[in-house]
């Protein structure tokens, strides 16, 4: 596309009009806003763009979206992304979900598509709950948090993402907020761009099953320190800091994924001739 | 006995693991071929990685061979230890010539109450006799004499199959082979050559499959390994490279039938492979594929079951999961190859019928005919290829999902300007938006059983043979036993009857099967499984003849012509 016709797109361009399930307040309005932001900045056609999702609130994004869009099953949406982007290589491949749908169910697939490294940004929207099902804990809730599910707490330590990711071989970690969407559109912008796969946690909150988590605002403040190009380093840092260091934490360079298809490819190889005797 | 049953010629090789009775085998139907035979070999192995007891079971004819014999001709033992368990899958009679090493410690019991003839070989002794000699190739070159092959076809296979490692490896296996020839021809004179051919082929149904997956189109595919699947996916790990394509190695069968839809959404036409736990894991995605309807394929070859079951043994007892296993009202494909060979033609199709309907197919192949390894004339290319239905100008009202007169709605691949949708499991509107209105869901649940059930599937849906009034219906793998078993039937069974060999399992075809059992009297279903899984579907779907028979008994022993050549005999003179 011409620089100019880039310049066109607005980020209204990438939404799809249809009106979210989301409950009023919700953060993961702002992760939509954000994520358009981020898109039209890098001037990427709407249909070059295919936002892949699995179940749960936040997973609900791709009908929001202008773009090509896969709304799967619950927690499958890492494989979907990946065999779209192995399949077509010139589409900008974005997974997003929740916590519930991408470090429980959906959990193995998370540690393989680090490992993978296929060059997929993965959006993450954190609010520590199932609030599609309307108030269970998930991997990432504290541990005494009461529920109906989970009378007094799930009495289990909460599961941390990032680690989880610099551990399995990402090649891009950052945490956003949804409260800043000015930030987590610079982040998202980064983290589209950077080769590999991507993956950002956004603290989403949940106004509705968390009311707790309008404090976040107040709690959040950029990382003390720039990005480190050191895994070890990285994962050190988010291990010990508080959990609310917003900002790109991490950025690597390992090979991407070498599997990819070339549609224009002809075949010449003469496959009846192996099995002649 | 007619000419087929009359002229092959059975041998089973076994030893320990380790010591090559399969390569063996597989050298001796090579050589085979070289002299016009057609042949088929199975692979039988005890339940050890390595070193465990391994049999190859090799039969050889002058018309093409899709099963076993009941009996053997030939047991040769290259060592005894812990046989049993190999030893049920090899019947042999007082006719019979088991061969043994004098070094062993004598034929097992089982085999010396059978009254066959026991012959000695000093295959350790001999093997010794030449520097790298292998007692395998002594075996080897000794049954392809009491076969009546040549010794220079014999050679040439090693020279074939060895050469690369080298001339000292090719040397040593050809003289052991030439030892152990010379000890089989001096005791009956050498059998008449057949005609040579230059051009038959050595395929397995699973390589098969992989074949007719690339011909169809196929250029991505998802791989979780598991027995017996997996060499359908290490077959087409580098061919689908050479052609542009790629395979993907996946956590789980969740993910690698994920990774294939994702990738057919993308536009590649895509496949994954597997068998009984990992369908179940897959069903999940393709009720997914269903509704959001992206073509996908599944090869499910299929084992002894449930649950991790007899993995290295076929059965075909995952009828019910494949037809009935997805919830929801779910309209998909289910179908099946009949032989080794027609492993390519079916998956082609299959490949097709998943482009054309925007739906899954689930390809039912089995343990027997996807790692049976037969020789046979070449098989000819087929114009299926893949083609979907795509919206290439797309106009401001498009709609993904648009009700349309045969179910299938032009799909924009991702690139297509204006064409943005959402693919959903969620019901939806023809728009593509969720949706939970009575009337979408009907009308989506219409599209996509009419898209299925409307489709034309031609002639494919069956292949029948024989016109008379009692009809023998099968599908899958025991169609080569059923179609043996009524050679060798006399004429006067034989006219009698007509089979119906069901390649489309699902949909079912009430009006094509009414035509082909019009005037048909008595039917009898056949089929290996513990409970009649396609007779009780049949019963669901068709109207049946008013007497209905079956013969079905589950795995892990396939069915043997002979056993199903003496019920159909019986039943027609009931």
């Amino acid at each position: 596309m011409s620089a100019l016709a880039a310049c066109k797109l607005k980020a209204s361009d990438y939404k799809s009009g249809t009106r979210p399930v989301w409950c009023p307040g919700c953060g993961d309005y702002h992760v939509l806003l954000s994520l358009t932001k981020s898109v039209a900045e890098l001037g990427l056609p709407p249909e070059q763009i295919a936002v892949v999702a699995g179940i749960g609130c936040s997973s609900r994004i791709p009908a929001y979206l202008n773009c090509y869009g896969f709304h799967g099953v619950h927690g499958r949406a890492l494989p979907l992304a990946t065999g779209l982007k192995v399949a077509r290589p010139d589409l900008t491949v974005i997974c997003a979900g929740g916590d519930g749908d991408g470090f429980s169910i959906g959990g193995n697939h998370l540690l393989h598509a680090c490992r993978r490294n296929v060059d997929i940004t993965y959006v993450v929207m954190d609010n520590e709950i199932y609030g599609m099902t309307k108030g269970q804990p998930s991997p990432t809730t504290a541990q005494d948090w009461d529920s109906e599910l989970t009378p007094g707490g799930t009495g289990v330590s909460p599961f941390h993402p990032l680690v989880i990711a610099l551990a399995s071989g990402a090649n891009f970690v950052a945490r956003a907020f949804s409260g800043d969407p000015s930030g987590t559109t610079k982040i998202l912008v980064d983290a589209i761009s950077h080769p590999g796969f991507s993956f950002v946690q956004v603290l989403s909150p949940c106004v509705t099953y968390r009311p707790d988590q309008r404090e976040w605002k107040t709690m959040v403040h950029p990382p003390p320190v720039a990005f480190t190009t050191d895994a070890a380093q990285a994962a050190r840092r988010v291990m010990t800091d508080d959990g609310f260091n917003i900002g790109v934490l991490y950025k690597g360079s390992r090979d991407r994924y070498g599997q990819t298809v070339d549609c224009n490819a002809r075949y010449e190889r003469d496959l009846d001739e192996e099995f002649l005797v | 006995m007619t000419d087929q049953a009359g002229k092959s010629f059975s041998v089973a090789l076994l030893g320990k693991g380790g010591v090559g009775v399969i390569t063996a085998g597989e050298l001796l139907l090579a050589a085979a071929a070289r002299c016009g035979r057609y042949g088929l070999m199975i692979r039988v192995v005890g339940p050890q990685i390595r070193g465990g007891e391994s049999a190859a079971l090799v039969r050889l004819g002058s018309e093409p061979i899709n099963c076993l014999d009941d009996r053997f001709d030939i047991l040769l033992g290259i060592d005894w230890k812990h046989s049993e368990q190999v030893l049920a899958d090899i019947s042999i009679d007082a006719d019979s010539i088991v061969v043994t090493d004098p070094a062993q410690d004598g034929v097992p019991g089982a085999i010396a109450a059978s009254g066959a003839h026991i012959r000695e070989l000093e295959l350790s002794s001999l093997a010794e006799t030449i520097n790298g000699g292998r007692v395998n190739m002594v075996a080897l070159g000794y049954v392809a004499g009491l076969a009546g092959i040549p010794q220079a076809a014999v050679t040439q296979s090693i020279e074939n199959k060895f050469g690369r490692k080298g001339r000292l490896s090719v040397d040593a296996s050809s003289k052991a082979a030439v030892l152990g020839h010379s000890e089989a021809t001096t005791s009956s004179p050498p059998a008449s050559l057949d005609e040579p051919q230059e051009n038959r082929w050595m395929i397995s149904g699973n390589h098969a499959t992989g074949l007719g997956a690339l011909r169809g189109g196929v250029r991505f595919a998802a791989a979780y390994p598991i027995t017996p699947a997996t060499e359908i996916l290490e077959w087409l790990a580098p061919r689908l490279k050479d052609a542009g394509g790629a395979l993907s190695q996946a956590e789980d069968e969740l993910a690698s039938i994920n990774m294939a839809i994702g990738a057919s959404f993308g536009g590649v036409p895509s496949i994954t492979a597997t068998s009984g736990p990992g369908l179940s894991l897959m069903i999940e995605g393709l009720g997914l594929a269903v509704c959001a309807e992206v073509p996908v394929v599944v090869v499910n070859v299929m084992r002894a079951g449930p649950s991790t079951g007899i993995p290295t043994k076929a059965e075909q007892s995952d009828f019910n999961a494949a037809i009935y296993g997805l919830h929801g009202d779910a309209p998909h494909i289910v179908v099946a190859p009949n032989s080794v060979t027609d492993c390519v033609y079916t998956t082609q199709w299959a490949v097709h019928l998943a482009e054309a309907t925007q739906a899954p197919v689930i390809v039912l192949s089995d343990q027997f005919i996807g790692q049976a390894i037969v020789v046979t004339d070449p098989i000819p290319a087929i114009s299926f290829f893949a083609k979907r239905k795509l919206a290439e100008n797309v106009s401001e009202d498009f709609e993904r999902y648009a009700i349309t007169a045969d179910g299938i709605s032009p799909m924009p691949l991702p690139g297509t300007p204006g064409g943005q949708y959402t693919a959903d499991g969620l019901e939806h509107n023809a728009k593509g938006a969720p949706s939970g209105a009575a009337a979408d869901h009907n009308a989506q649940l219409d599209k996509r059983a009419r898209k299925i059930s409307d489709f034309d599937y031609g002639q494919h849906w069956a292949d029948i043979d024989g016109d008379g009034e009692l009809a023998i219906l099968t599908w899958g793998s025991t169609t080569c036993m059923v179609r043996e078993a009524i050679q060798r039937l006399p004429d006067e069974i034989s006219d009698k009857l007509k089979l119906i060999s069901l390649r489309l399992l699902l949909p079912a075809k009430p009006i094509e099967m009414a035509a082909a059992l019009d005037g048909v009297e008595r039917l009898m279903v056949i089929e290996q499984n513990h409970t009649g899984q396609l007779y009780r579907y049949l019963r669901a779907w068709y109207d049946l003849p008013p007497i209905v028979d079956t013969m079905h008994r589950p795995g892990p022993s396939v069915f043997r012509p002979g056993e199903i050549a003496a019920r159909i005999s019986e039943w027609c003179d009931e």
